[in-house]
């Protein structure tokens, strides 16, 4: 609004504050310059994930034994027709990346929507009521970081099926106390605002509280926390489904490819190297989009 | 004094030490009344309870011991029906502008809050209970559209006095409602302060360490002192006549458009005692200029001296101090 517009219309008013300069959220993104590679090589894991079967020349499930093993198209005896190569059983490996993109990004949001929902739950109302419940979920949260998540990852892999639903609760249960801690410290601070203070004063109820005052203002540290989250998820799914704890076949997972070609890494480097790269080019193009996002709008956050 | 709108009889509030052994005696044994439409002052230094006392008027904290009264209603001990008849006519106007407003919502929900949380009036009333109240603080409708940050630290302030005033209340607890502001624009929130006063029948508690401010402001006042009163009075007695060393420390502090006056050096001296391990007697003699032994071992009484003026020193004890005048209250 025009300042000048301001002071007029204001009886008796006080000089009028020069209104500080409006930073638009958008605007302030581009402060920092984007992060253009990170953002073109996620970009291109997203369309490859949405995508699905459809960008895939050919189906990632169909064998071909005799043509096992074909290197890269940029290598002597490497065709155009597989890009990637091929791996033991004849499948395409450019192909099969694709699709594995996919199941990457469905963990990772799952697991990701999963575990900053309960975990900003349970720290919001931990810092909130502090006391009894506030020691009794941390503890909790102690109890639930000593323990390996592969650990856990077998136990529950052995009582319920091995799959994508398994991937997602052992992520959500190992990540969950992740955002516990940093809600819970966030709000510790929040709820001592005056504006909290002076909601209560009004009568303002708890649960509008929280909705008004309280989440709005923990959004960007949500944000921020679910970004750097991505690459450490589809790690740890890649992790899993290595170990024949995650995704099962014919499903397609980079973990899973990785685990298929280990024992050919003599003869067809190309078969375990390529998803290996796949997996490392994501996690960091996540990483650095997750540090920019959180230098940008959370600076005071540096520490994650 | 008529009966009194807001009543205050042996406020005690202890909080465990953060170290996890011992209290912290944040208020000890504080009794006032502030009367329909007066201004009660309370001043001291920083971390002399007086913003532990605000918070307990305003139900922020549960008392340790102690009574307080809000037009006959017991509001300390947390009956439901009582708090939420408070809840309507006392609201509350912090030192700080920029905190007390959230920064993510519009200033028509900020100054609406109080009355959507009692449930007061439809959308359309609230909208112009909120623009009433907007242009009472001197803020053009238009406000209402616009986020905290889009103003300075005097409009802020002025928002928060209509928020304040949005649920026409009776009573309002100020706690240093100027002293974050430049100075240029203190002068307008008091007048500010004052008129709204005057045009609704307010009753103000402020908080304050300006004594300059308390003197022009307020018609009561009460010094504190680590957590107890150690004098009140009206404030023009105790400006003309304070009694306590303390008190007379206060106002020889502040300074005095008079080029040929020369301050005291150094009445008091050191910091504020603890209030985990307070000094015993006289909370105030490790750093009181007249001390005596006495004041070492025993807590002073009250004395009396104009009608509704007392302090509490063991100066004022005709059987101890210089001048005997003294009646104690009973």
């Amino acid at each position: 609004m025009a300042e000048g517009a301001f002071a007029q219309a204001q009886p008796a008013g006080p000089p009028v504050a020069q209104s500080r300069p409006r930073f638009g959220r958008v605007r302030r993104l581009f402060r920092n310059g984007l992060p253009i590679g990170p953002l073109l090589l996620f970009g291109m894991v997203v369309i490859a994930g949405l995508s699905g079967d459809g960008l895939a020349p050919h189906d990632p499930g169909a064998l071909n034994l005799g043509a096992a093993f074909r290197p890269p198209a940029w290598l002597a005896g490497g065709s155009a027709a597989h890009l990637f190569g091929t791996d033991n059983l004849g499948r395409d490996i450019f192909s099969r990346v694709i699709v594995g993109a996919n199941i990457a990004l469905v963990v990772a949001a799952y697991a990701i929507v999963l575990s900053g929902t309960v975990g900003a739950l349970v720290g919001m109302v931990a810092g909130f009521f502090g006391g009894a419940v506030d020691a009794l979920v941390m503890r909790l949260v102690d109890i639930q970081m000593s323990i390996p998540s592969l650990a856990l990852a077998l136990v529950l892999a052995a009582v319920l099926n091995p799959g994508l639903s398994t991937v997602v609760i052992v992520i959500t249960i190992t990540y969950w106390t992740w955002y516990a801690r940093i809600i819970r410290g966030e709000i510790l601070s929040l709820k001592e605002r005056d504006y909290v203070a002076l909601a209560r004063v009004a009568g303002v109820s708890t649960p509008v509280i929280f909705a008004r005052h309280l989440l709005p203002n923990i959004l960007n540290t949500l944000l921020v926390l679910a970004t750097l989250q991505i690459g450490q998820v589809i790690i740890f799914e890649a992790s899993l489904s290595f170990l024949g704890l995650g995704i099962q076949s014919p499903d397609v997972s980079w973990g899973l490819m990785l685990a298929d070609a280990r024992n050919y890494i003599q003869n067809a480097w190309w078969a375990i190297t390529i998803p290996g790269v796949a997996i490392a080019l994501t996690c960091l193009s996540a990483n650095l989009i997750g540090d920019w996002l959180r230098d940008t709008i959370d600076p005071k956050r540096r520490q994650l | 004094m008529s009966t009194p709108l807001l009543e205050i009889q042996g406020l005690t509030k202890h909080f465990p030490a953060r170290s996890g052994r011992g209290t912290v005696r944040a208020v000890e044994d504080v009794s006032f009344s502030i009367g329909p439409g007066e201004t009660f002052a309370l001043v001291g230094e920083s971390g002399c309870g007086k913003t532990t006392i605000t918070k307990l008027i305003l139900g922020l904290e549960t008392r340790t011991a102690g009574e307080i009264r809000f037009d006959g209603l017991d509001i300390a001990s947390g009956r439901a029906a009582n708090i939420r008849a408070y809840r309507r006519q006392a609201q509350a106007v912090f030192q700080d502008p920029y905190a007390s407003l959230n920064p993510r919502i519009r200033v028509r929900t900020i100054v609406a809050e109080p009355l959507m949380a009692q449930g007061i009036g439809d959308r359309a009333s609230r909208e112009a209970r909120v623009r009433e109240v907007l242009e009472v603080v001197g803020l053009p409708a238009s406000a209402a559209d616009l986020y905290p940050h889009e103003f300075s630290g005097g409009q802020r302030q002025r928002i928060a006095i209509a928020r304040a005033l949005a649920l026409q209340p009776r009573f309002i607890v100020l706690d240093e409602p100027i002293s974050a502001l430049d100075v240029s624009i203190r002068a307008q929130i008091l007048n500010l302060l004052a008129d709204i006063q005057d045009e609704f029948g307010l009753t103000y508690l402020i908080v304050a360490h300006d004594l300059a401010l308390v003197e022009h402001f307020s018609s009561q006042v009460g010094v504190m002192y680590l957590g107890s009163l150690v004098e009140l009075g009206a404030t023009e007695d105790v400006f003309a006549r304070p009694a306590h060393p303390y008190t007379q420390a206060l106002l020889a502090s502040v300074p005095r458009p008079d080029p040929d006056h020369r301050a005291p050096v150094a009445v008091i001296r050191g910091e504020i005692g603890s209030a985990t391990a307070p000094p015993p007697g006289c909370r105030f003699h490790p750093r009181c200029p007249r001390a005596m032994p006495v004041c070492a071992v025993d807590a002073p009484g009250r004395w009396s001296l104009d009608a509704g003026h007392w302090a509490s020193c063991h100066l004022l004890d005709p059987a101890l101090g210089e001048q005997p005048r003294m009646e104690p209250v009973s």
